[in-house]
């Protein structure tokens, strides 16, 4: 064969095998700090995923983008509502982009495939927004905390205790998307409430992604429960919201549901559907406290619209983690240093209007509103309190070791007792 | 080509992917190892569509089963990890075997929508039987044996398994009974009438193909770690046939060129922006208007048309 040919044929195989070339590794002590922020902006929660990122930068942007004399630059990269895909870009974050470190992701399946991948190179990956439970129970990752973050059980239990009690329900019915999210939340719900003596008719569990409920809500009519819960999250939320309100169940059956379902990146869509819906959660954009009511307000100048949750707590995380590099005077290459000065912050500026830290597993304790969408003077649709249980931990009144004995909220396990 | 030139070029190829993680070590090699499973998987997939001419849309599935299988055998049932990829590449033959034997009597557009809707039922069964599959969680854990942990091991053990496969796949299409599938994909009809059993070929010709496939999905559980219904899903069995088309129906080795144009295409594109797939949709287009042949189709077109003799 002639030379020409061996060329083109081996040129064209290197061109084609040969990937982007690899940026040169290890930045010195004095470069970037480099955040790689993963988030779904495209998806079924694409919604929520974009709050995350305006949330995280409206941070930075207020305070500046320098921490102890280093630059932060933050990398946003679309994990797609997809684990496969969250997992390819962490991995080029973490091995093209040189990040020090990951902040992210919405879906509870994502995050656990990522924290997976850290848990072999122990790159802190920080999840204000991942609620799944065990991250901070059974399957603790020594650099996966949950910094501004929430466990998935831990809210929807004070709402079941405020309807048992304050509200006289006695049998309730679920409605969730099935995955971990889900079963925890509604696990949490149905375990508080059936402890209480209610009644648990029935559970009904869809696939991420349902167009159309009314199979499931023909089923929640004919159970005639005393009040729904519905956990839903993205464009899920609003599916279900409308398709109750064209159904007619509006008005006619009582809803409550995840602090997702309520949550602004969905209601600030719909009209007067959501009105009337009750939830539970750590924060409430129409809660009149002076910290909440000022970072409320700065939202809406950035960004025009009412910050969400997802906003809310990136804001928070960014917040935590900026103390977190100033405890380590900027070395984060320092990892056990700087997963300790992670772990040891008091957040006493939150929007949340009162300090906020971690348990000893590494989860925060906050305060939970019950929570209704009301309208505002303005025409805009928010969540006001009702009511407020104090320091509810991931836990609720068990003890610790006693409550993990029991397995993790699955389909097949939801803590219904008798 | 000549057999002297195509052994010149194997040659080149091989020794090239061999310098790769020295070239280009870190991200690069794992893109690179990525590229190799996913060509294997893309030339399972040639084989029935470019050689006995039937396109399949369900080879995500079967190769997302035999991935399932070993992640679960390992990190779930605490087997051996090589009994559990043996049992992956069991699995996936078997259910490549059931789907030939649904499909195997139609062709064209009914065999693309059976096999379409025969992936989908196993991305159902993956989505809904959490107990096994875990769900929309899917399957986590590392599953690969301690001395392929490197990066640089792992990609050289996968070069290693993936030129082997290629071989014995190179072997397999140009044997009698790969060119009795060139034959049905010329003429069925004909072929019948010289007396050849053309359901048991087809048959045989899918259960090999599931069989390659399979391989790849083991491949792909030792360098992921994690497995979810998105991998038994159409997108999948969509990315591997356009993989094949872009680098040459037909040709088997389009499958590498293929993946690799995809694979380096979708990291460079996503840099820049969000909508990379766009990117790709217009390379698909571009592709099929201006080479529909594939790349590697070109190639051999523009060789053949080259009538100069050789110095």
């Amino acid at each position: 064969m002639d030379r020409r040919n061996f060329m083109k044929a081996a040129g064209a195989v290197a061109a084609a095998a040969a990937g982007p070339a690899s940026i040169p590794s290890a930045a010195a002590q004095n470069g970037p700090i480099r955040i790689g922020l993963l988030a779904p902006l495209t998806g079924v929660v694409a919604s929520g995923g974009k709050e995350m990122v305006e949330g995280f930068n409206l941070y930075w942007n207020q305070f500046g983008h320098k921490v102890a004399g280093r630059e932060i630059e933050v990398t946003v990269e679309d994990d797609a509502s997809n684990p496969n895909t969250a997992l390819e870009k962490a991995r080029r974050l973490v091995e093209q982009g040189n990040v020090q470190m990951l902040i992210g992701d919405l879906l509870a399946n994502t995050g656990l495939a990522v924290a997976e991948y850290v848990k072999g190179n122990g790159v802190p990956y920080f999840i204000p927004i991942i609620a799944a439970d065990d991250l901070t129970q059974r399957k603790r990752i020594p650099n996966v905390i949950r910094i501004a973050g929430y466990a998935a059980s831990q809210m929807p239990r004070p709402l079941a205790d405020w309807l048992y009690k304050k509200k006289g329900i006695r049998k309730v019915v679920t409605v969730s998307q099935d995955y971990t999210f889900g079963h925890e939340q509604c696990g949490g719900f149905v375990q508080t409430f059936s402890e209480l003596g209610g009644k648990v008719l029935a559970q009904y569990w869809h696939p991420l992604n349902t167009q159309d409920f009314s199979p499931y809500l023909a089923q929640i009519q004919a159970a005639k429960p005393d009040i729904v819960y519905a956990m839903e999250t993205g464009a899920d939320g609003t599916r279900f919201i409308q398709q109750w309100a064209n159904f007619g169940m509006k008005g006619k059956m009582p809803l409550c549901g995840s602090m997702n379902l309520t949550d602004q990146s969905i209601i600030r869509n719909l009209g007067s559907e959501s009105e009337g819906i009750l939830s539970a959660a750590h924060f409430c954009e129409g809660n009149d406290a002076p910290a909440t009511k000022k970072f409320v307000a700065e939202y809406e100048k950035a960004y025009r619209k009412l910050p969400s949750l997802y906003g809310f707590s990136m804001y928070s995380g960014a917040m935590w983690l900026a103390k977190a590099i100033e405890g380590v005077k900027g070395n984060v290459e320092d990892r056990p240093a700087f997963l300790e000065a992670v772990r040891k912050v008091v957040l006493t500026d939150s929007p949340l209007g009162r300090p906020v830290r971690l348990d000893e597993y590494g989860e925060p304790v906050y305060d939970v509103f019950i929570r209704e969408v009301k309208k505002r003077p303005d025409g805009k649709y928010w969540n006001v309190p009702l009511d407020v249980y104090p320091n509810v931990s991931q836990f609720w009144h068990y003890k610790p070791d006693e409550y993990m004995k029991q397995p993790p909220y699955s389909r097949t396990f939801q803590g219904i007792k008798g | 080509m000549r057999r002297s030139t195509r052994l010149a070029v194997f040659a080149a190829t091989l020794a090239v992917l061999a310098l790769v993680p020295f070239v280009v070590p870190g991200y690069p090699t794992t893109l690179a190892t990525e590229m190799l499973i996913f060509a294997t998987l893309a030339m399972s997939i040639d084989i029935l569509s470019g050689f006995a001419g039937r396109t399949p849309l369900c080879h995500g599935a079967i190769f997302g089963v035999s991935t399932y299988v070993l992640l679960y055998y390992v990190t779930v049932a605490n087997g051996n990890v090589w009994v559990g990829a043996a049992l992956g590449i069991a699995a996936a033959t078997l259910t490549a075997m059931i789907f030939a034997l649904l499909a195997v009597r139609t062709s064209g557009v009914y065999f693309l929508l059976l096999t379409l809707a025969l992936g989908m039922v196993v991305w159902g069964v993956c989505l809904r039987w959490t107990s096994v599959t875990g769900g929309e969680n899917g399957i986590r854990g590392t599953v690969r044996p301690a001395w392929l942990g490197n990066a640089r091991v792992l990609y050289y053990f996968i070069l290693v398994v993936t030129s082997a496969m290629t071989a014995a796949m190179w072997r397999f299409v140009r044997s009698p009974f790969g060119l009795t599938l060139a034959g049905i994909r010329e003429s069925e009809t004909r072929m019948r009438a010289l007396g050849y059993d053309v359901p048991l070929h087809l048959f045989l010709a899918f259960t090999v193909s599931g069989f390659f496939a399979g391989l790849a999905g083991v491949l792909y559980a030792f360098f992921n770690s994690f497995v979810s219904p998105s991998t038994v899903g159409l997108e999948q069995s969509v990315e591997g046939l356009l993989m094949a088309l872009v680098g040459g129906v037909g040709t088997l080795f389009g499958g590498l060129v293929g993946a690799a144009i995809i694979i380096s295409l979708e990291n460079l594109v996503s840099a820049y922006t969000e909508r990379w797939m766009m990117a790709l949709g217009l390379l698909f287009i571009f592709t099929m208007i201006f080479a529909p042949s594939g790349v590697l189709g070109r190639v051999r077109e523009a060789l053949a048309g080259n009538g100069k003799p050789r110095t």
